[in-house]
């Protein structure tokens, strides 16, 4: 049996999965391959999707692109950059995390893994733009959730589902998102020498303000730096930039002195948090989720065990690089009502730390039903997620 | 009426008193009502024209009771239907003969208001006003505003995915939303998503948004609060044309501004606006629009004199920018007053929520024309221009012989008009009974089967408001066994509802 399957149209696609269904054969549905070393890895048949390619239809006064589930991410990117737009959730390519080069990434593969940048704080994820999907599910039937237009409630929001579904429902074809004009204007404000407590003091009051702070993030001294930097985003046209700059100096004024990062030293601060570019060298790399109120304590519980971080979303995203006891993280995640996800370890840790967090026995059965609902016969299990016995 | 709902089960409500004993043992005192004049406050919602009183209500005030009456229903195969405040438009809280109706009016308290993480924790009965009543004396507020907002509850927006005319800038309920307590039809309490961005693992939280109350009853629910923009200001375009005005919507969108608010109304809108409210809409045009613009000082000042850029170069007739903030109150006053400025120059009237494409605004609108003429009933038109929701305004009076049935095909005639351009056949009703029997207009029968699947998955007995959103009642083991390879369909000829 080949070990990749490279389908071109959803007739080849559905009779693929419908074969592997009756021969009991696991698909490991992939695009470019950028996040393959998240989970345990897998021995399952490639279901490669890059035959979906292309841009099928973008009329940018509507905000609605609908386009190849396996088109680089990248291509989507220039394409609405050249007509003043973006993916407002901004998806990001994992490849450089793990050694690759960039450019891999497909559009399916971020939306898929829920993939969103610094922008997730106030503009949303890939669930809030995924507006219709088609796919064909694990029976081999082809469908479709959602619609191209942006607002509708018609039946279930199955594009919820799917942006985060880690190719474990069906596989998608096309998608069409939201899409939204590309800010004018952007301004970055920091201040230096925060400690965990007063960087995410600094946040809440911004995001609090009338400022509109589109995101905040914060790279620690531990994290490499010389010391550490609260940056806060501003966005829009150029007379409101420049007034909510005004705001924010004056709102922040108890939290520190507010500096003006010039406009390449900006691009390269966020890059570098949305690609979490200060941890790269480290072995095992977490992604914890909680309230931000929280974050503070979790970083300074891990940072005396000797682990570097930084936090995004106004410090409801951090990232941790701890190589120390992985059995610290998720119960701290806990206490704070988050959950935490191993994105990067050994592959020896990867073979038994599941990649996503545990969820309570009722929740994951009831996960469980919905993924059957999709593929009855379990075919999009691979065991890469250590939590189908049958699947290993 | 031509809609049908589940036969009622004769032997459960032969049980009715046995049923009504047990509701009484779990929640005690006046939370179970079963004579038939105290049901009758019950027996419909926003969507009047249909009427069925319910077996009993229970009105739970805890979780643990809510999860004992889904327990106990579950085991007797009793059907279950939740309600809110009762403001659906589709029907969504329509009881039935042989259900109890479970109603959340008890769950009206704000549990916690987080502003250090911007959120807030409420019970699902608290109105969607009552959350930013809660946070705005610290100049927060919750941003979805369905119009019904000083009634509808923040169960029922969650149930519907509720929107509002300012959700063009703020998202609707599910961008809101951050997490649910919710008991599922065997019982379960579970909880999805919490204080923080994402939940782990499938977006459970994402399909429980706007799944009508077929998949579990919510018993609480953390939304988002935002800082309440500095300044509103809202300019008021009149146009000669629906081309012209549909052209500046366009326009203002082309040129990377994303108002708070755009709004549009067709002739006869403006007209019946005015003529109830006073407020001093220009009656010589045929399409108004009112652009609200929110933010610092700097940017509405700004972003005003684009959008009067960009009208004059649509060649509005009219443009007027609100001085203060009484004047964009008053703007606002006639579109507000739509429905009961309708309601006074017709007996009745049957309001559409059709989401399409924008830019074919003005071959519908025609085609909408068109058909006025040939049911013989006319219309109104107010649309969320900025997204595309349109909401077609039919009058009728429901005392003459045919008229309401003429009424409800003409509806059905625009909502496949709209799905014919691309579009769909609700932007923020929700399906409920009224939409039902159009859903394979939109969707194959493979594309139901797989959302019949997920209600499967939730809820096997099909207990939890059934007849709403599908047209057929397919039984989960039926699903599980229909098989469809390249569309090629071999469904078994199942009734339909």
């Amino acid at each position: 049996m080949t070990s990749v399957l490279t389908p071109t149209t959803s007739d080849d696609l559905s009779d693929a999965i419908a074969d592997a269904a009756r021969s009991g054969t696991r698909l490991a549905i992939a695009g470019g391959g950028s996040k393959t070393e998240i989970g345990k890895p897998s021995n399952a048949v490639r279901l490669d999707m890059r035959g979906f390619a292309g841009i099928i239809d973008y009329d940018p006064p509507e905000l609605v692109l609908t386009v190849g589930a396996g088109t680089p991410l990248s291509e989507v990117e220039s394409l609405v950059a050249a007509h003043g737009q973006m993916l407002a959730f901004e998806p990001w390519d994992h490849g450089p995390l793990f050694g690759k080069p960039a450019g891999a990434a497909t559009i399916g593969g971020v939306v898929a893994a829920r993939v969103a940048g610094s922008g997730r704080l106030t503009r949303g994820g890939a669930r809030d733009h995924l507006l219709r999907f088609e796919a064909i599910s694990g029976k081999g039937e082809r469908f479709v959730g959602g619609a191209k237009v942006v607002k509708n409630v018609t039946g279930y929001d199955l594009p919820k589902l799917m942006a985060g579904s880690w190719g474990r429902l069906a596989a998608m074809t096309q998608l069409t998102l939201k899409v939204l004009p590309r800010p004018r204007a952007s301004a970055t404000m920091v201040i230096y020498g925060l400690s965990p407590v007063r960087a995410h003091a600094a946040m809440a009051r911004a995001m609090s303000s009338h400022a509109e702070v589109s995101a905040a993030a914060h790279i620690p001294k531990v994290s490499g730096a010389e010391r550490s930097t609260t940056a806060l985003c501003i966005q829009g046209f150029e007379p409101s930039v420049a007034a909510r700059c005004a705001l924010l100096v004056d709102v922040l004024r108890d939290h520190g002195t507010l500096h003006t990062l010039p406009a390449a030293e900006a691009e390269s601060f966020w890059r570098a948090v949305r690609e979490v570019t200060p941890l790269a060298s480290s072995k095992t790399l977490w992604r914890i989720d909680v309230a931000p109120s929280t974050g503070p304590a979790i970083v300074d519980a891990f940072e005396s065990l000797g682990a570097r971080w930084l936090f995004d979303w106004a410090g409801g995203l951090i990232w941790l690089a701890f190589d120390g006891d992985a059995g610290r993280v998720r119960p701290a995640a806990e206490r704070a009502g988050g959950h935490a996800m191993l994105v990067r370890a050994p592959e020896a840790m990867r073979t038994v730390v599941p990649a996503h967090h545990p969820r309570v026995p009722a929740v994951a059965a009831l996960e469980f039903r919905v993924r059957r609902a999709f593929d009855p016969h379990g075919i999009f299990e691979t065991g890469r997620f250590l939590d189908e016995s049958n699947a290993d | 009426m031509s809609l049908t709902m589940p036969q009622p089960d004769d032997a459960i409500l032969a049980r009715r008193g046995e049923i009504i004993a047990a509701l009484r043992r779990i929640v005690p005192g006046e939370g179970v009502i079963s004579q038939p004049h105290e049901l009758k406050p019950y027996e419909t919602d926003g969507l009047t024209a249909y009427r069925q009183p319910p077996m009993a209500v229970v009105l739970p005030e805890t979780t643990a009771q809510v999860s004992a009456v889904m327990r106990y229903c579950n085991a007797q195969g009793v059907k279950v239907v939740p309600r809110g405040a009762g403001t659906s438009l589709s029907g969504g809280a329509l009881p039935l003969a042989d259900a109890v109706l479970l109603g959340l009016s008890k769950f009206s308290r704000v549990l916690d208001v987080d502003y250090e993480n911007r959120l807030a924790v409420v019970q699902p009965g608290v109105t969607n006003l009552a959350i930013t009543r809660a946070v705005e004396e610290m100049g927060f507020f919750y941003a979805p505003d369905p119009s019904s907002q000083i009634a509808c509850s923040i169960g029922g927006n969650v149930a519907e995915n509720a929107g509002g005319v300012h959700c063009l800038k703020y998202g609707v309920t599910t961008n809101n939303v951050l997490g649910v307590e919710l008991v599922m039809m065997d019982g379960e309490i579970i909880r999805l998503g919490g204080r923080q961005l994402d939940a782990a693992g499938l977006d459970l939280l994402g399909v429980i948004v706007g799944s009508e109350g077929l998949l579990g009853v919510v018993t609480e629910v953390t939304v988002r609060i935002l800082p309440r923009p500095q300044t509103a200001r809202a300019v008021l375009v009149g146009f000669a044309s629906i081309q012209s005005a549909a052209q500046c919507v366009a326009d203002v969108i082309g040129e990377g501004i994303i108002p708070a608010a755009m709004e549009m109304m067709d002739r006869s809108a403006v007209h019946a606006a005015e003529a109830f409210a006073n407020v001093g809409y220009p009656l010589d045009v045929e399409a108004l629009l009112i652009v609200e613009l929110d933010g610092p000082l700097a940017e509405c000042d700004y972003l005003i004199g684009e959008v009067e850029r960009i009208a004059r170069a649509n060649a509005a007739v009219t443009t007027r920018v609100s001085r203060n903030d009484a004047e964009r109150l008053a703007f606002w006053a006639g579109r507000k007053a739509a429905f009961p400025a309708v309601g006074r120059i017709s007996p009745d009237y049957y309001c559409m929520d059709g989401t399409i494409p924008r830019r074919r605004l003005p071959e519908v609108l025609q085609r909408i024309a068109g058909m006025s003429a040939s049911h013989g009933l006319r219309v109104v038109n107010v649309f969320h221009a900025g997204d595309g929701n349109l909401h077609p305004m039919i009058l009728y009076d429901a005392n003459r012989a045919g008229e309401l049935e003429r009424a409800e095909s003409f509806g059905n005639d625009i909502l496949r008009l709209c799905v014919e351009v691309g579009g769909v056949l609700t932007g923020e009703h929700g399906v409920g009974v009224e939409k039902r029997d159009l859903m394979p207009v939109m969707f194959s029968e493979i594309d139901l089967a797989h959302q019949q699947r997920i209600k499967c998955a939730f809820d096997p007995g099909l207990l939890l408001n059934p007849g709403k959103v599908f047209p057929t009642l397919h039984r989960c083991a039926e699903l599980g066994r229909m098989h469809v390879h390249r569309g090629q369909v071999s469904f078994p000829d199942l009734p339909r509802l």
